[in-house]
């Protein structure tokens, strides 16, 4: 910024975090917060559009989502859902450690979040990779067997209708991969500031709205996960 | 009149702090970014504008002899999209509100700067997008880009102006964010929700259904892309998709779009007719929360675009009664607005013949409305020029007489001059005139039977008449518009200068100088005064509450 006087801080700020429009750092930290979580809803009602096109093809063509969410595999699926959940986990530590003064232990869990983070990638990448050797990727090679639908031993799924359910698969966990790559760069940039000891128990802000982002990329897979993966499982 | 300034004075603001073309483009100053956007929306409201003429022009004769039928498709595709997504609704939000938010309830800023100034480079960067798409093809599509025709027949640049639409959203929602944060957090001491300017609360609601329905956009557009590029088959019934889901889709947004484009001129008049009556505004917890009425039920109504479509016929009632309800609360503020101005002390300032422009132009728009929420009437004339008339009189009409009414009765706020008030009435006068001439025919004409979106009417010439009567009234309305931009710019230089509160008018952005210093007031500001506090301003012996400012810590 050039002018620091418009731009910056008033003369007489005593926190170097404290934003000049701001009266107090309660004022700023509510008012961050308050963001984020209205900008989760805006990312509820982005998702929620998928979700309302899973909806109809889904009861559309019910026994065709099934038998194309059984060529998934749901032992990933689990291990990825798990490594999430354990991500969580290190996220609330993260912010703990940060309101507590754990420089150490806000540095690991901040690390331990980005290793699950890229886990649950490379997992995704290894899946991606099956359906495309599978041709199971929509477009002009995608294949898919007539198999006979689960309960109607006399119909048989529709390719195309296996597609549409393919088409969503990527479209919903391509979205959801993009939101967990950001969240990478997010946890990146918290990780530099924390190891400059940047944040402090009086001032952490971005650790607990970064922590709401990433819990935000979670839930979206704990429904994901079901829809996707265990629609016509049974034991 | 309003008052001008006693002798001019070379206080230090918000405009003559900083020189240079980087603390304009590196400003976080809500105020600064206010004009940043009140120049790109004011460029691409005359791109908007240029091809609105072209349309007229080629609907001069029957035949279609200016240009060809796939240019004309791009005409008003084009000024489709720019009007709607790079004019109107960033319009009133993005430089009114902007400019007013803060300072109406009494805070330094936007609760955001940086992401302010980000929302500002969002909407450049998608309009340069949308500015290349007409340069290198422009699109064909409609500005509904309606599916399948979007997602497999059209060959123009789709995805471009999808890209470009969607990073404009991305902007619309960074304002509206920081609308909601800044009205929760930033409230000076004393400024309690029930002591909210009307304006503030048309803002809340309209920031509401940016936050809440451009995503829908967003991920909409996504899907047509991704349709467009890798054939996935969502909205594709060669493959099981289905099409009318795109119009569930688009709709869900576009109809609570048009409510982001009315919401806040309503608050904008609000503020004008409170003003130019000097009276309190007459019901005002039913003129705050019609505007939250409006914004929920206006998530409720939008298969109304749709009963052709093929819904089923009980969706299609459930919709007809929901498009019915909405009417309600829009009806609440128009009979508010009405009887504030019984009895008041009338002025007839420019302004004011603005939002008496407004409140005909929208009642009437509004009831026509009514008629395409019947389900018989609008299945007669969907389709039609009745359509296209009746959301011109809300958008052109509604909106952008609120917008314009809003720039003249707070331009001495954000120029610190006055404009010249003869011109200015002029100007309220031929808009008003030049608008009823372009568009009521355009009723005539859809009731008739002729259909929009049509370069040809050769085999209906009985239409000309009207269409020429149209093309009239379209060149008269550009010169009103262009009349404001000339006599604005000319009263930056030469304009007398604005004393602090030139209208006597209430609220907080009145009580700080003109133009404001860049942290809004001296000291910070403590509410002890209801809104519209007219009978205190204009009482005999006025020492009211509102000349003084006093100093605490919080």
């Amino acid at each position: 910024m050039p002018d620091s006087s418009a731009t910056g801080l008033h003369a007489e700020a005593h926190d170097p975090a404290l934003l000049h429009h701001f009266a107090e750092p309660q004022q700023q930290r509510d008012a961050a917060s308050l963001g984020m979580w209205v900008f989760l809803a805006t990312e509820v009602m982005f998702f929620g559009g998928l979700f309302l096109a899973y909806l109809v093809y889904r009861l559309k063509y019910f026994g065709d989502f099934g038998a194309a969410s059984k060529t998934l595999d749901v032992r990933l699926g689990a291990t990825n859902t798990a490594v999430l959940i354990c991500s969580s986990l290190t996220v609330v530590l993260a912010v703990w450690a940060a309101q507590t003064a754990r420089r150490t232990l806000l540095i690991g869990s901040l690390g331990l979040t980005m290793i699950l983070g890229l886990v649950f990638l490379g997992i995704k990448g290894v899946e991606y990779n099956d359906k495309f050797v599978e041709h199971h990727v929509p477009g002009a090679s995608f294949s898919f067997e007539k198999v006979p639908i689960p309960g109607h031993p006399r119909q048989y799924s529709d390719p195309r209708h296996a597609q549409l359910f393919f088409s969503l698969y990527f479209v919903m966990t391509g979205l959801h991969a993009l939101h967990m790559i950001i969240g990478l760069g997010i946890f990146l940039w918290l990780l530099t500031m924390a190891w400059k000891g940047r944040f402090t128990p009086e001032w952490h802000t971005p650790v607990e709205i970064g922590g709401l982002y990433w819990h935000f990329v979670d839930i979206i897979w704990i429904y994901l996960f079901p829809l996707l993966y265990l629609i016509d499982r049974h034991p | 009149m309003p008052t001008p300034m006693p002798q001019p004075d070379g206080r230090e603001n918000y405009l003559n702090k900083h020189y240079g073309v980087w603390s304009w483009l590196l400003t976080t100053d809500h105020k600064r970014i206010a004009l940043l956007y009140l120049i790109s929306i004011t460029f691409f409201f005359f791109i908007g504008g240029f091809f609105a003429l072209l349309i007229r022009l080629e609907l001069l004769t029957p035949a279609g002899d200016l240009v060809q039928a796939d240019t004309y498709n791009k005409l008003f595709s084009m000024h489709g999209i720019v009007m709607i997504f790079f004019f109107l609704v960033p319009s009133i939000p993005a430089v009114l509100g902007n400019f007013l938010v803060p300072l109406m309830i009494g805070a330094k800023d936007l609760a955001f700067p940086r992401i302010n100034l980000l929302s500002w480079y969002l909407y450049i960067i998608g309009g340069a997008l949308m500015v290349h798409c007409m340069l290198t093809g422009g699109v064909d599509t409609g500005w509904t880009f309606y599916a399948p025709f979007s997602t497999n027949f059209s060959n123009t640049k789709v995805v471009e102006a999808g890209i470009a639409v969607f990073i404009a959203g991305f902007s619309s929602i960074l304002t509206g964010l920081n609308f909601v944060v800044t009205i929760h957090r930033m409230r000076a001491p004393g400024m309690t929700w029930s002591r909210l300017p009307l304006f503030i609360w048309a803002h809340y609601a309209t920031s509401i259904i940016q936050l809440l329905g451009t995503p829908v956009l967003a991920i909409t557009l996504t899907l047509v892309a991704a349709e467009r590029a890798l054939h996935l088959g969502i909205f594709d019934p060669k493959l099981g998709g289905d099409p009318i889901l795109f119009q569930h889709l688009f709709w869900f947004y576009s109809h609570p779009a048009v409510y982001i484009m009315i919401l806040p001129a309503m608050g904008v008049v609000t503020e004008i007719i409170a003003c130019f009556s000097r009276k309190r505004i007459f019901g005002y917890s039913f003129v705050a929360f019609s505007s939250i009425a409006i914004a929920v039920f206006g998530f409720l109504v939008w298969a109304h675009h749709m009963f052709v479509a093929g819904t089923s016929v009980y969706a299609a009632l459930v919709f007809s009664l929901l498009s019915y309800a909405v009417a309600v609360p829009s009806a609440i503020k128009v009979f508010n607005w009405t009887a504030t101005l019984y009895k008041g002390s009338i002025h007839y300032d420019a302004p004011m013949l603005y939002a008496f422009g407004f409140l005909g132009l929208f009642t009437i728009g509004g009831l026509t409305g009514l008629f395409l929420a019947a389900l018989g009437i609008d299945v007669h004339v969907t389709d039609t020029y009745f359509v296209v008339a009746h959301f011109h009189y809300i958008m052109v009409g509604g909106a952008v007489m609120g917008y314009l009414g809003g720039m003249h009765f707070w331009w001495p706020k954000i120029s610190g001059k006055l404009y010249p008030e003869g011109w200015a009435r002029l100007a309220a006068l031929i808009v008003f005139i030049g608008f009823n001439l372009t568009f009521f025919p355009q009723f005539l004409l859809g009731y008739l039977g002729m259909p929009r979106r049509y370069y040809d009417y050769s085999h209906m010439p009985e239409f000309q008449v009207l269409n020429v009567l149209s093309t009239a009234g379209a060149t008269v309305l550009g010169v009103g518009y262009l009349l404001p931009m000339i006599y604005f710019l000319w009263s930056m230089r030469y304009g007398k200068p604005a004393s602090d509160n030139p209208w006597n008018a209430a609220g907080l952005e009145w009580q700080t100088a003109s133009p404001p210093t860049t942290f809004n007031f001296e000291q910070e500001p403590v509410v002890t005064w209801e809104a519209y506090n007219y009978d205190e301003l204009d009482a005999p012996h006025n020492d009211a509450p509102h000349s003084e400012e006093v100093p605490v810590a919080r």
